[in-house]
């Protein structure tokens, strides 16, 4: 039996138990050890990646301390976001504002590095104490010359939904400014890839062979200039739908830019992001080239996962991520392996995305949104699962408990985007779920089973979820 | 070589900037959070924006590798205008019932602070309706003995303080808030300040062995350094006992390791003294021979005898001194971190002939340089002291000192990579290697760790630079 608190009962649901439809997208419940970060969080984490910019935290130290180069984004050139710029507030700064010592802060800062553009993110204090960011902001860009735009990411504006909506507004303002001659027709921006471990790189050489160019990258390895002509691209690729698709919903009203959503996860979610972008551009040499790719990366892979699956058919696996179209994409994955997924949730996720979870997923799988330590140890457990896949903060609650562990979030240091990435990701899986060292933890210990050997005494699934009062 | 290799540039003060650039110090609620983890069967709560716990969680889960649940009272927008006590209110509760603490332990933010939230009054507002203890589950907010969870309170706006100032605001904060006056006892208090659960370990270790009754307060050591269990630990075992918290304003003595605080932070230590007439006794971190001696002399003083075992781990200590000060001999250091674990280690490499020519810290107390010479007077004149710094001031100042050592943590790497200057870790965070939670570097022990690490750094440096590939060094 798993207790889940009553506020939240509309927040967790079985598969296969009618229609799922789960109150999400709402404040995280008070004293529930949400997961979750806040709207700063959500702003930051598709901001940050532009690299010849200043990101500049306007608040206390907290916000920029703790989002010091903590995600790897990487950069192929400029490396300005690695580094974590914050105006310090201090107690005088409290009592008589901040404007001031933000203004100067933005002189400095963009004297000393000649970054691009600036970005001001908004923590909490600043909307209560009354700072104007948006005229102090218009004043530097004047004085300097560079776009100084604000980021409204006050943290209790919401979750880090609400972050990723202010992102995108933020993007928005410096889309259009730049000059468009020169774009090819089959062009593209991709939107929402962070390039994480080099991600971005592994699907710009696969649409440079399919003859694609792209324009901006929407961050991962951003630069300012680029992003300024965006709206001269043909076609926008919205990955991690959760963050960017407003920004692409926005540049279709805008600039009629059509948009697809893709995940880069998984063999068949690959490889229907590459045909979708070929039959967009409707040239079927383009076409041709694309399936000659396509078939060239899986038979590359295959025998890798080919291997892992042999290792991992029958485990059973926990996932819970930021956002539920990685989800999706990471319950088809584990599928290819042999996995199933017991359970699987987001922070970040809509009534939609869960609605399609629980399609995709077998009848019994926990759905969960905004999920927390207690919910997520006790399905551990009445799951018996064998690997949980999410981000640092799972990974200790996993580890506890004799649980294997994959980071599919900002920590990670391997590509799994790709064909490549999933065949990374079959090996990161294998990795911690083969490893001997499980064999001493208790639960495997009494299960007098090691991590290899196939399941006995599986405890039971499907237990009951009782809502507390 | 050997000549120029010892040519220093005098360190010029480093310009101090507007903004922080790669700051070199946390905020109070995460020392905040940290303080109130060491205690037993507490969950410690955050009443602010969700992102501030889930924030620290991370920084922390990232060092102790160790679960860290942290609530939040998640305040929406509304709650910026109308207030948020509902929300600490419903969190209060629901933390009550999944977690059934024996405390929970508020700490503000900067918003709340900001907002001007009364948690004092809400706080004894729900004391004040709580379920009489005859029907203790009536609405399940109970610990597993019956009773309700204590509540505590402490103001940590960021912007008032760095971490250590939260972790001792915390402390005292808990210690006055339990405090029971009675009967005195024969317990020492011992305030340990930041450090870490292996050296948490060995203070238990030394004042046993000097047969003093004790308590540790707080005492992370378990709860951030536990096995592998079968079942998830909601409430990790161990932590100071609140009972016996509850009894340290009737201890004999307290004695406060580090607590160079920022003035206006009280010491939980002070608060002992001030309020409940403990006599306090208040030490540097003891790290080398000098501030170890301090803290054997201190407890010899409250009629404690030194093991014979710490005798000998002294005399080994000063054998490996003697062993390896050829290696160490006219070497300099950058040291960066918290200022009462930078002074402990500023004073032990000036014994050991390593010259920590500047000390970069975050905090803000305006005492360290004095400090510094005070406790080491040979340094007097040679130490460039930065309070309130970043990691812009310790670039410039390694750029224009060319130490052959950086010692701070994992922050530093990056420094570390670009100079190519090997970099001793210590402190928090350590968020690139294991074992941040087995490090130690207190007592003769921990020195004898340290000075290892150190030495064999040094070591390792010069047999790679060397063109020979001497394998005897």
């Amino acid at each position: 039996m798993t207790e889940v608190l009553a506020a939240r009962a509309r927040q967790v649901a079985r598969a296969g138990t009618g229609g799922v439809d789960l109150d999400c997208d709402r404040q995280s419940t008070s004293g529930s050890v949400s997961q979750r970060a806040c709207t700063f969080c959500g702003s930051r984490v598709v901001l940050y990646p532009i690299a010849d910019a200043i990101h500049l935290v306007h608040g206390p130290i907290g916000c920029a301390v703790y989002t010091w180069d903590i995600r790897g984004a990487l950069s192929s050139g400029p490396e300005l976001h690695r580094l974590s710029f914050s105006t310090d507030l201090r107690e005088r700064h409290v009592v008589f504002g901040g404007e001031r010592q933000l203004e100067e802060s933005l002189d400095e800062l963009i004297a000393r590095h000649s970054p691009r553009a600036a970005f001001v993110y908004a923590t909490c204090i600043v909307g209560v104490i009354g700072d104007d960011v948006d005229a102090v902001c218009r004043a530097v860009s004047e004085r300097t010359g560079i776009p100084v735009i604000p980021v409204r990411s006050e943290g209790f504006q919401g979750s880090k939904r609400k972050g990723y909506d202010a992102a995108c507004e933020a993007l928005m303002s410096l889309v259009g400014t730049g000059d468009t001659a020169g774009i090819p027709r089959h062009s593209v921006n991709l939107l929402g890839d962070f390039n994480l471990a080099g991600e971005i790189w592994i699907i710009q050489e696969y649409l440079r062979r399919m003859g694609v160019t792209v324009v901006a990258n929407l961050t991962g390895d951003g630069r300012v200039d680029d992003i300024r002509r965006a709206h001269g691209a043909g076609l926008n690729l919205v990955q991690c739908s959760g963050s960017t698709t407003r920004l692409a919903q926005q540049l279709r009203q805008a600039y009629g830019t059509p948009f697809q959503k893709v995940s880069y996860f998984g063999l068949d979610d690959m490889a229907a992001a590459l045909y979708g972008i070929a039959e967009h551009f409707k040239d079927p040499e383009m076409l041709d080239r694309t399936r000659a790719l396509v078939a060239e990366e899986i038979a590359t892979v295959l025998p890798v996962i080919d291997e892992c699956r042999a290792d991992l058919e029958g485990k059973r696996a926990a996932i819970y991520v930021g956002g539920a179209f990685k989800a999706i994409s990471l319950v088809k994955a584990l599928r290819l392996l042999g996995v199933r997924t017991a359970l699987v949730g987001s922070q970040t996720g809509t009534a939609e995305d869960y609605r399609y979870l629980a399609e995709l997923c077998d009848p019994g799988t926990v759905i969960v949104d905004d999920s927390n330590p207690a919910e997520l140890s006790q399905f551990m457990a009445t799951e018996d699962v064998d690997l949980f896949i999410g981000g640092v903060k799972e990974r200790p609650m996993a580890y506890k408990m004799g649980v294997a562990f994959c980071d599919h979030n900002h920590e990670r240091k391997v590509p799994l985007e790709g064909f490549v990435g999933m065949a990374n990701f079959a090996r990161e899986v294998r990795a911690s779920v083969c490893s001997p060292v499980w064999q001493f933890t208790p639960r495997r210990a009494r299960a007098g089973r090691s991590g290899t050997t196939a399941h006995t005494g599986r405890a039971a699934a499907g237990a009951a979820i009782e809502v507390m009062c | 070589m050997a000549l120029a290799d010892t040519a220093r540039v005098a360190a010029p003060t480093p310009v101090r900037s507007v903004s922080t650039t790669n700051a070199c110090r946390m905020c109070m609620p995460l020392g905040a959070s940290l303080a109130l983890a060491g205690f037993e069967g507490t969950v410690p709560f955050l009443h602010g924006s969700q992102g501030c716990a889930t924030y620290i969680r991370r920084y922390l889960i990232s060092h102790f590798r160790e679960p860290m649940d942290i609530a939040s009272s998640s305040i929406a927008e509304s709650s910026t205008v109308f207030g948020g006590e509902s929300a600490l209110v419903d969190g209060i509760a629901n933390v009550a019932r999944v977690y059934r603490p024996a405390m929970i332990g508020v700490a503000t933010t900067c918003l709340t602070e900001t907002i001007g939230e009364d948690v004092g009054g809400a706080l004894a507002r729900i004391d004040g309706c709580r379920p009489e203890p005859a029907d203790p589950a009536a609405d399940g907010s109970v610990s597993p003995t019956g009773a309700a969870p204590a509540l505590v309170h402490v103001s940590t706006p960021a912007y008032a303080g760095t971490h250590v100032d939260g972790y001792q605001a915390a402390v005292a904060a808990t210690v006055g808030a339990l405090a029971e006056p009675g009967a005195p006892t024969e317990q020492v208090v011992v305030l340990p300040g930041l450090v870490s659960p292996a050296d948490l370990r060995h203070l238990r270790e030394v004042v046993d062995g000097f047969g003093l009754s004790h308590l540790l307060v707080p005492d992370i050591s378990d709860r951030l350094d536990a096995g592998v269990a079968e079942e998830y630990q909601r409430l990790p075992p161990g932590g100071t006992p609140l009972a016996e918290a509850a009894a340290a304003c009737r201890a004999r003595a307290a004695v406060t390791l580090g607590g160079l605080v920022s003035p206006g932070t009280a010491l939980a230590g002070e608060l002992l003294e001030d309020r409940f007439g403990v006599a306090h006794h208040r030490l540097a971190l003891p790290i080398g021979i000098r501030l170890t001696d301090a803290l054997v002399e201190t407890l010899e003083g409250l009629g404690g005898t030194a093991p014979h075992w710490l005798d000998a781990e002294r005399g080994r200590l000063v054998d490996a001194y003697v062993d390896g000060h050829k290696y160490l001999a006219e070497r300099t250091a950058v040291l960066f971190g918290d200022e009462d674990l930078v002074l402990g280690l500023a004073v032990w490499l000036a014994e050991i002939g390593v010259t920590p020519a500047a000390c970069v810290t975050g905090g803000r107390s305006g005492r360290l340089a004095a400090e510094l010479v005070r406790l080491a007077p040979e340094l007097d004149g040679r130490v460039t002291v930065v309070d309130d710094g970043d990691f812009a001031e310790v670039e410039e100042l390694v750029r224009a000192l060319s130490p052959d050592l950086l010692v701070g943590h994992s922050r530093g790497y990056p420094l570390s990579r670009a100079l190519d200057v090997p970099l001793v870790r210590v402190g928090l965070p350590i968020h690139d290697r294991v074992g941040a939670a087995r490090t130690r570097h207190l007592g003769y022990r921990g020195t004898q760790e340290l000075f290892d690490r150190v030495t064999n750094a040094l070591i390792e440096r010069r047999q790679d630079e060397s063109a020979v590939g001497y394998a005897y060094m």
